[in-house]
Parts: C-alpha cells; sequence; structure tokens
C-alpha cells in the first residue's frame, strides 16, 4: 500500500469500488480492501463507503459488525494471534493465551493503550501439526509453550520494525 | 519434466510453511548451484503431504525417499551425501513413535498404509502453481470427455450412480442436487464452492486448495456443464491466504488455456469462476449463510425450503458443493460410477478426509475409505496416544459433532454410524483428547465458541445456547446442581429441535454427547466438586503428599501468594484459602510431590 495520506487512500479505495463490475455484492470485497489500507474501519472510512455504493450506512455497520474479521478499532504494532482451534486448544494454547494477556496487561480483543500490543484469540490457522500455535505479525510460532511466551515477546520487540 | 534427473519435492502446504519449508528450499537450491547440480534438480513446492506433525517434508525421487522435519541445515548434508553421493540420509527419515523403526519410504511407514488416496490424490505430486503438472496427470481430461461426448443428464446420472454424498457434512447426495438445480428452469444459474472451512481443527479443503486447486476448477466447471450455469464463486476464508492466491493463480492460468471463459473446447458451454472472500464467521458454512455473505449481506441462514437449488443466489438456481466433494468429481467421470463405488462402505462410497489432531502421535491429513474403524484410524494411522496416555474420547464433526467415547471406538466410520453413536462425520476434524482432558471443559470450550459465532437470528441458537454455556461454566466452577444435568438434557433437545439452521440444531452436541458418555464425570463435579482430570480452575486443589515432600522449599520461594506455609525440615502445606492454582509450585517440586487433587 503505497498511499501514505487520508485523501491518497480514500483514491485508492474509490478506484477499486469503481473497478468491481457492480454494486452487487461489492460490499464485503470493498470493506476487505478498506481495512487493507487503513489497517481497520473506523466510522468515516464506514460512511464513506456507504454513500460511494449508495447503500445506509446502517447496513455497511451492520456487515462490520457480523464477521470477526473487519475490525473497527486500530490493532496494535504487534498483533498476537492465539490459535482457539480445537486442536490448539486441547493442547494447551488457553493457557498459552492466559500467559500474553498477564505478561502484556492486555485483555484478549483489546489493544494497548500506547498501541503496541494487540492479542486476539484466532479460529484455527489450520497449521494443527504445530499446535498450540501463536502468530506475531504473521511470524508462526509453533508448539509453543508457556514458558515460550516470553521469549517470543522480547524477540519480536527485538526485531522492531 | 523428463530432462532433469533428479526431483526434489518440498511440501509447501500452511502447515510446513509455518514449520519453516521456504528456508528449506532456499537453502537447498543454494546448495543445488554450489555443488552445479542445479540444473538437472528439479525443485517443485508441491502441496500438502498431510504428515503435518512431521513437516516440513522433503521427498527425492527418483529413488522416492521420503525425509521429515528437514531444516534448512540439513540441506548441505542431503546433496552432499544422497544427491551427489547416492547415500540416503538416515537420521532424516521418519521414526515410528511406538516401534522406533526408521522408514525411507512413504508407502512402507503404517501412517499411509491405511489410506486411499482419492480426493488427496494430487496433493504432494503436482506443482499447484502450474497447470501443466495437472494437465500431465489426466488433468482437465474429465471436461474435455464431459463437454464433447457426455450430455449434462448422463453427467449427472453418472454422479448418481457413484453414491457421492456431500463431504462438507451433511452427506446429501450430490448427484441429486445437480439433479434439482439442471431440472429448475432458469435464464441464469451459478455454481458455488463452498471453502467456507470453519470447523477449528478441520484443514483438508484448506489443503486441497493449495495442493491441487485445478481439481477443484475442474468439477467446478464440470457441475455447471451439468446443471446449465456459467457463472461459479469460490466462498473461501479470507484466513486462507495460501489457499486464496494459490486459487486465483490457478483460474487465471485455466483462463489462459481457455479452460475457462468462452466456449470451453469449441463447445457452445461458456464458464467462468470469481473469487468471494468470507470475512471469519462460522454460520457462512451454511448455505443460505453463505449466499446472503456472497450477496454482500450479513451471513444469516434462511429459511428451507426452497432449497438454494432452486431458489439461491441472486433468487437463481444455485448449486453449492463443498471442495472435497468437488475433488472426488473429475475422477468419478474420468473412471467411472463403478469404480467409486468399489471404494468404501455399502452407502457411503468413497473416502472421507479427516483431519487427524490433538493428543495423538501422527497429526495430519489423513484419506481413508468409508468404513474404516475409528481404532483402526487412531491406532494405526495415528500411531496411538501421545506420551503413552489413555485414550478417552474422539471428537468429530467440530461444533456440531460430538465425542466418541471407548466404548464405541470400533465403530466403522459412515454418516449413520457416527450419528448412531452421537456425534457426526462432520466436515472431517478429528480430535482426539487423552486422560488429561476434563469432557466438561471440552463442551464447554464447543459452546464457547458457537455462542461466540451464533448469527443471533433465532431465539432458540441466540439465547439457549448462552443458557447451556453458563450452566456449564457454573459446573465447572464447582456450583453446578444435580438438577442441572438434567436442564442441560432438556435444552440441548428444545435447542436442536427449534433453531432455524444447522449451526443450532446441531450446537448442543457437544454437551448431549459428552453428558451422555461421561455422566460420571459431570456427576463428580457436580456432586464431589471434583474435576478427575484436573483442568476446572474452579474445582483445582493442589495438594503436598507429606511422605514425598523433602522440605526443600522450592514451591514455598516461587507460590506468588506466599500460600504455602512450611520451613526446611518441615513438611510444607498449602493453604487452599489463598491459592490462587497457578501452579507454579507444581512445576518447580522436584519430587512431584504436588498434585492435583
Amino acid at each position: 500500500m503505497s498511499a501514505t495520506t487520508d485523501a491518497a487512500k480514500y483514491a485508492e479505495l474509490d478506484a477499486f469500488i469503481e473497478s468491481l463490475p457492480s454494486n452487487d455484492g461489492a460490499l464485503i470485497p470493498a470493506l476487505h480492501h478498506a481495512q487493507g489500507i487503513f489497517g481497520h474501519l473506523p466510522f468515516e472510512v464506514q460512511n464513506h463507503i456507504a454513500h460511494k455504493l449508495r447503500i445506509p450506512s446502517s447496513k455497511v455497520y451492520g456487515v462490520v459488525t457480523f464477521y470477526s474479521f473487519f475490525n473497527i478499532n486500530p490493532k496494535g504494532r504487534y498483533k498476537v494471534q492465539v490459535c482457539m482451534g480445537t486442536a490448539c486448544f486441547v493442547r494447551g494454547s488457553g493457557k498459552v493465551l492466559d500467559e500474553f494477556v498477564k505478561e502484556l496487561n492486555v485483555q484478549p480483543g483489546a489493544t494497548s493503550n500506547d498501541g503496541m500490543w494487540s492479542i486476539d484469540g484466532l479460529r484455527c490457522v489450520g497449521a494443527c501439526g504445530l499446535a498450540p500455535v501463536v502468530t506475531v505479525n504473521g511470524k508462526v510460532y509453533g508448539r509453543v509453550e508457556v514458558k515460550d511466551v516470553h521469549g517470543i515477546i522480547y524477540e519480536s520487540l527485538a526485531k522492531g520494525e | 519434466m523428463s530432462n532433469y534427473r533428479l526431483q526434489v519435492l518440498i511440501c509447501g502446504g500452511t502447515g510446513c510453511v509455518s514449520s519453516g519449508c521456504l528456508d528449506v528450499q532456499e537453502a537447498l537450491i543454494e546448495s543445488l548451484r554450489k555443488h552445479g547440480l542445479y540444473e538437472e534438480t528439479k525443485v517443485i513446492k508441491v502441496g500438502c503431504f498431510g504428515f503435518c506433525e512431521q513437516g516440513p517434508i522433503m521427498k527425492v525421487y527418483p529413488d522416492n525417499t521420503f525425509y521429515v522435519r528437514v531444516k534448512a541445515e540439513d540441506c548441505a548434508e542431503i546433496v552432499e551425501e544422497h544427491l551427489l553421493k547416492g547415500r540416503p540420509v538416515d537420521r532424516l527419515f521418519f521414526k515410528e513413535p511406538s516401534t522406533g523403526e526408521r522408514y525411507s519410504h512413504h508407502r512402507d511407514m503404517p501412517f499411509y498404509q491405511s489410506q486411499v488416496r482419492v480426493a488427496l490424490k494430487l496433493c504432494g505430486v503436482v506443482d499447484p502453481e502450474n497447470i501443466e503438472d495437472y494437465i500431465a496427470v489426466d488433468g482437465y481430461d474429465a471436461l474435455a470427455k464431459a463437454v464433447t461426448e457426455m450430455t449434462p443428464m448422463q453427467i449427472i446420472d453418472t454422479i448418481k450412480a457413484s453414491g457421492l454424498r456431500g463431504r462438507g457434512g451433511a452427506g446429501f447426495p450430490t448427484g441429486v442436487k445437480w439433479e434439482t438445480a439442471h431440472n429448475a428452469k432458469s435464464d441464469k444459474k451459478y455454481v458455488i464452492c463452498n471453502a467456507d472451512e470453519g470447523d477449528p481443527g478441520a484443514f483438508m479443503d484448506r489443503s486441497i486448495m493449495e495442493g491441487d486447486p485445478h481439481s477443484v476448477i475442474e468439477a467446478m466447471t464440470l457441475a455447471a456443464y451439468a446443471i446449465g450455469a456459467d457463472e461459479g464463486v469460490v466462498y473461501i476464508r479470507a484466513e486462507y491466504p495460501l489457499a486464496v492466491n494459490r486459487l486465483e493463480i490457478a483460474i487465471g492460468q485455466a483462463r489462459e488455456y481457455g479452460l475457462l471463459g468462452k466456449n470451453i473446447f469449441g463447445t457452445d458451454f461458456s464458464f467462468d469462476i470469481s473469487v468471494s472472500l468470507g470475512a471469519g464467521a462460522f454460520v457462512c458454512g451454511e448455505e443460505t449463510a453463505l449466499i446472503n455473505s456472497v450477496q454482500g449481506q450479513r451471513g444469516e441462514p434462511s429459511l428451507k425450503p426452497p432449497f438454494p437449488a432452486q431458489v439461491g443466489l441472486w433468487k437463481k438456481p444455485t448449486v453449492i458443493n463443498n471442495v472435497e466433494t468437488l475433488a472426488n468429481i473429475p475422477q468419478i467421470i474420468n473412471k467411472g460410477a463403478d469404480w467409486f463405488q468399489s471404494i468404501g462402505a455399502p452407502g457411503n462410497s468413497g473416502t472421507k478426509v479427516f483431519a487427524l489432531a490433538g493428543k495423538i502421535n501422527n497429526v495430519g491429513l489423513v484419506e481413508v475409505p468409508m468404513g474404516i474403524k475409528v481404532s483402526d484410524i487412531i491406532y494405526k494411522i495415528g500411531g496411538g496416544i501421545r506420551g503413552g496416555k489413555k485414550f478417552k474420547a474422539m471428537q468429530t464433526g467440530g461444533p456440531s459433532g460430538g465425542c466418541i467415547s471407548d466404548e464405541n471406538i470400533d465403530v466403522e466410520v459412515t454418516f449413520e454410524n457416527l450419528q448412531k453413536v452421537g456425534s457426526m462425520m462432520g466436515s472431517g476434524g478429528m480430535i482426539v483428547m487423552d486422560e488429561d482432558d476434563c469432557m466438561v471443559d471440552i463442551a464447554k470450550f464447543y459452546l464457547d465458541f458457537t455462542v461466540e459465532e451464533s448469527c443471533g437470528k433465532c431465539t432458540p441458537c441466540r439465547i439457549g445456547n448462552k443458557r447451556l454455556f453458563e450452566i456449564l461454566g457454573r459446573i465447572s466452577e464447582g456450583k453446578g446442581k444435580l438438577s442441572d444435568l438434567d436442564e442441560l438434557r432438556d435444552l440441548g433437545v428444545i435447542i436442536k429441535d427449534s433453531s432455524l439452521c444447522g449451526l443450532g440444531q446441531t450446537a448442543p452436541n457437544p454437551v448431549l454427547s459428552t453428558i451422555k458418555f461421561f455422566a460420571e464425570e459431570y456427576r463428580a463435579h457436580v456432586e464431589d466438586r471434583k474435576c478427575p482430570s484436573g483442568v476446572c480452575k474452579g474445582l483445582l486443589r493442589y495438594v503436598i503428599i507429606p511422605e514425598k515432600c523433602i522440605a526443600c522449599t522450592l514451591c514455598k520461594r516461587v507460590c506468588p501468594t506466599e500460600c504455602i506455609i512450611g520451613e526446611p525440615k518441615v513438611t510444607h502445606v498449602i493453604d487452599q484459602e489463598r491459592c490462587i492454582k497457578c501452579g507454579a509450585c507444581e512445576s518447580k517440586c522436584p519430587k512431584r510431590a504436588i498434585v492435583r487433587g
């Protein structure tokens, strides 16, 4: 995503929406694309899409809140995702999640006040052979135990951005 | 392909990518270059071999050597020893955990021996990003034969005769579905591939799309020809970026080769496919909810009938098939209905892919003929329970299914049999649990999932499941009553009977099946206020066995609430009032004198 200013971001979104063959069924692809550009879907972006597709913003809000993939609030700079699929759960991912919550002092689904960390429980990434699985900004850690949590946090920080 | 002396296949499925196969590929190519072998060796990133536990997996042809858990550092040795000098690297062979025997070829491994690969036939064989590979193994032959030699009704009759049933879970006969859509009169029809694999712990559809996307595309095109559709949609989870990417590449290649688009094989038949991304809602695996989601709405289900085959996407007749179902179809057209009927059990022809995971030695994707015993899957293919623990239950069908207990372990896997023992086929997740798993906790885990994923449209599912979850919570905290067990049963049955869609109608299954087969465990929670597996924190007590305690104060020093009383040479005691059950003492004790009681 090369767009940096807000105006450029909206222009990129508009170009995408206009490239779609029709407005029918365009809402979810538009939201996916918008989240890719903005990182999350604040009300201004939702209203913009509603206006563009000529549908009520209540409908856009209804769709955004229905699907877990869409976020209204920004995620942290470091996104910790703990797989809560069954295979990971029976191999102890619940305890791993608790440990992250304790170490980072952030609740699942929330973002820390300084905007650095967010933690989410994820629905199965399908790497069940590596259970329990944790991802930080897309990097996958497999067979994670409670004692590894501290190291993962520091490794992420050390790599920085 | 024959210009190469050697071929090295590296698994490129999500599991192996996560365990570092991309680094392995890079290191391998570097080593090959160093030794001047790069020109005569073809390195192919293929789809899932199925043995995810042992990833990244590498296979070397022509001698068909099977390496497991290959690391980037191993590549130099593989190239120098094996590829150059012809001496396979023994230490990277798979070692069977139960016997300690090492295997150099996958076909000798017990994990593969009982498997029959139909839907996964080409996974780990072809390069998923190269259509030529697929065409070289008779890919798109079935489509060519169908559109040039067969009538749509002949195709439908073949599928009906094969006895193929939907692999997404419900087991509805695929041919009948196609026939309904074929007979529906309309100017426009659709084919949808349901790739919204939401069952946590199931990943067969993802592996097929990552490993063999063209078979799905070919099958959708066959379906379109059979029912008279000209537009197709693959509805796929956004959580599967690799599968989305490979599918898009495959669709692009098929278009380039004229296998999608206008006038396919020079006939009047035209068909094209688009990809529609899901956005993280389990209920969208339900057909009507999926249609609403493709239409850009909230993924809430609608009342059936009318069925999608009559009134579907944009109110037009629509066939919706699951990925695994589709993957069987080209082979049925090529080899005939009788061939498919010869595999599996009566009324349940063919195979089923299961994602075997949990407390089992050989985690991975297995494809077995229908009618195989559950015990064979666990012990022959799965290699038994991890760490020599005792088998407790096998959960099938995900949040809609139930647990198969020890007493039913010899049940033969068919749609009907699994239902008889209180579970279901589902999409194919198989999670093995051992003695350390608490069944109340497992039921609670699934209910937590359904409560969150319930779309909220109908009351029994929205409120009923929440109440079930609360009762389970009470039981696991040690505040349960005996009457709670009856209430769980009654409420569960009511929710099943009165919910709108498949999600609500099956959501109480994990509770009902565990309460039936593990009644003792539930009673222990409410009557004795004990969790026999030591999982439920509210019922957990850590106690020090005085005979074993050597009074070393290690536990005392690690306790965050300072609730351990004792000093050197005085046997320690835990003050239950202040204990927060963190388990720190248990893991610190050198004599294992601290136990959950």
